[in-house]
């Protein structure tokens, strides 16, 4: 008994040594800018920058727009599948999981072939459709998650039945969808909501190569010509990244709360 | 004219037949419970009569509309499922203000409405609760509200007790019933549990393999089964097999013993085996029992329940068991004593199926 229990305590020290002392060492770096003393001057340096700026509200705004459609598209997906399609569901399962097995590069230059200039729709035709095949590229990069979380929320909820008491009440599909459903899979839609946040916020091949201002490239560009603001912006990501998984927990722990009980 | 009319309903799935020219007229404010085992089609039934189902074949007619064809949003119908449905999101008041708002009523009369729902209930003071902070016999009571508000033509109640535990179930039925009479609505309610639907239902609908076995009062069915299915579903029933003497005379033997049956058998023939059917109550032991007929046996065993003691005797082939009320004195009877069961030929019942 004192053997496992000494083993699993090793294993947990070995993993948050794995994990944080790298994260301890960037950001120990990070205040290192002034000479002979630690000081904030590295993050300073950041937040003052203003392609820092623009490129993190870019990819703010980016992200936004991925959650408000990719949520438009997801949760009424989800619904219908589970609601009148359960037999499509590992075909729909297995589509949304494609995003993890193909890399962002194929995808990204699949896109190019298919939406270039010369193409019948011509969405890199103009800086307006560019951003338009962002937003649905990071759709796509997000859509394991932004699915998965969903689902995991509608089968806490019996959709058929609240479905049928909606309907047998006189209301019409919208008023089910926006009234009944999606406010009892809201922590679904906000836990992929925030995972999607986190992914759009670091992304770098689709951005790059669709030459759009976001920050992942902004992240690369510093990397390669600036020694103390990298470390800074690393830490910036991870503290992003933390604040959108914390945000997770929150409420998922809400969700679980507010389930029916028997 | 009936209020709620079942017209040779038919329904299908691929190739299975659940529901077989089912037909039913369903008179305003009366309280019909479909009763079955699973998979009878009772609550498919249900379903087509809401309108969650399209028949195969037939029609439905509520107050002389023709419903068959209509989706459920424009049935005006309530209903209560069995897994309670209240929205998870909306308060107590807001789950009962739901039809109400969907069908546009100005805010100051769904207030009234609603509090008067809640009062109907007994639940005014759980008006801002959200479901998940109820129990389960609260959460259906409220169902039962947001299911009457709109005011719907027909009722309907999908096994709405089964989640329940048993002294809720009981007391709930009874507000159900007591509900349904205060005003007049009708009401078809589905149910596995005979002891429910005896209880508080006007008619009763035995379902049987997509048909109706018999439909019938609570009193008839259970006193009256007409079939085999029926009598050994609803309550505890002995089939004692015997055979015709004479007809005419309406003579039976059971074993070597010849009784007469007062139900007539004239279309019968002689050397002809009946199923006869008898309630364990029907029978008694004492020599001061009313009874015009009297089988003897042999005592196979005897089995104290509580209430009562169910004895069990061997008659020829058959084994026919009968409870006696328990007391104090009584004294049970011992394993392989032969003894004279006492019972009113009416009891006795001929099975025609």
């Amino acid at each position: 008994m004192k053997m496992t229990k000494f083993f699993a305590w090793f294993a947990i020290a070995v993993g948050v040594t794995y994990f944080f002392v790298p994260l301890a060492g960037t950001f120990e770096f990070s205040l290192r800018m002034r000479r002979g003393e630690y000081s904030l001057d590295a993050y300073g340096s950041v937040f003052s920058d203003v392609q820092f700026q623009q490129t993190f509200g870019f990819s703010m705004l980016m992200a936004l727009l991925t959650i408000v459609f990719g949520m438009l598209l997801v949760v009424p997906t989800a619904y219908w599948v589970r609601l009148r399609l359960p037999q499509m569901r590992p075909f729909v399962e297995f589509v949304t999981l494609m995003p993890l097995v193909i890399p962002a590069i194929v995808i990204v230059f699949g896109y190019l072939r298919l939406y270039n200039s010369a193409s019948y729709i011509p969405f890199t035709g103009s800086l307006l459709g560019t951003n338009i095949l962002l937003v649905m590229s990071y759709i796509t990069l997000s859509l394991p998650y932004m699915y998965r979380s969903v689902d995991t929320a509608m089968r806490t909820i019996d959709v058929r039945t609240l479905t049928e008491a909606a309907e047998i009440l006189g209301a019409k599909w919208p008023t089910i969808m926006f009234r009944c459903i999606f406010p009892n899979v809201m922590s679904g839609v906000l836990s992929g909501a925030f995972i999607t946040f986190a992914i759009v916020i670091g992304e770098f091949t689709m951005a790059a190569l669709l030459n759009r201002p976001a920050f992942g490239p902004y992240l690369q560009l510093v990397g390669a010509n600036k020694a103390y603001e990298p470390s800074a912006l690393a830490i910036i990501a991870f503290a992003i990244t933390w604040l959108s998984m914390g945000l997770i927990q929150l409420v998922s722990r809400f969700g679980k709360l507010t389930q029916s009980r028997p | 004219m009936p209020f709620l009319a079942l017209a040779n309903i038919k329904k299908s799935f691929g190739q299975t037949q659940v529901v077989h020219d089912f037909n039913m007229a369903i008179e305003k404010g009366e309280f019909i419970s479909f009763l079955g085992p699973s998979g009878c089609g009772k609550t498919t039934i249900l379903r087509m009569i809401a309108g969650f189902e399209q028949p195969s074949g037939g029609t439905i007619h509520i107050a002389g509309q023709d419903q068959t064809r209509l989706k459920p949003n424009q049935r005006n119908i309530g209903m209560v499922f069995q897994a309670y449905a209240l929205f998870p999101n909306m308060t107590v008041f807001e789950n009962v203000a739901f039809g109400l708002k969907v069908a546009g009523m100005p805010k100051a009369e769904i207030e009234k409405r609603v509090k008067e729902m809640l009062k109907l209930i007994h639940l005014e003071h759980l008006a801002d609760r959200y479901p998940y902070q109820m129990s389960g016999g609260q959460q259906q009571r409220v169902a039962l509200a947001r299911a009457l508000a709109p005011k719907p033509q027909v009722l309907l109640l999908d096994e709405p007790l089964s989640a329940l535990d048993a002294k809720i179930r009981v007391s709930l039925r009874e507000e159900i019933r007591q509900i349904q009479r205060q005003l007049g609505i009708t009401t078809v309610f589905v149910t596995h549990d005979q002891e429910e639907a005896l209880s508080i239902s006007d008619r009763i609908v035995v379902m049987n393999a997509g048909r109706a076995d018999q439909i019938g009062t609570p009193s008839d069915i259970y006193n009256r089964p007409t079939t085999r299915f029926v009598a050994s579903f609803v309550g505890t029933l002995n089939i004692i097999e015997a055979t015709i003497v004479d007809p005419a005379a309406g003579t039976v033997m059971i074993g070597d013993q010849t009784i007469a049956l007062r139900e007539s058998i004239a279309d019968k023939t002689g050397g002809e085996t009946i199923s006869l059917a008898l309630r364990p109550e029907a029978g008694s032991l004492s020599e001061s029992a009313k009874g015009d007929t009297a089988l003897t046996g042999k005592v196979v065993s005897a089995n104290f329940l509580g209430s009562v003691v169910r004895t069990r005797i061997a008659v020829g082939k058959n084994t026919v068991s009968f409870d006696m009320f328990n007391s104090p004195d009584l004294i049970m009877p011992a394993p392989d004593e032969v003894v004279t069961l006492r019972f009113s030929a009416g009891d006795l019942l001929v099975i025609r199926d």
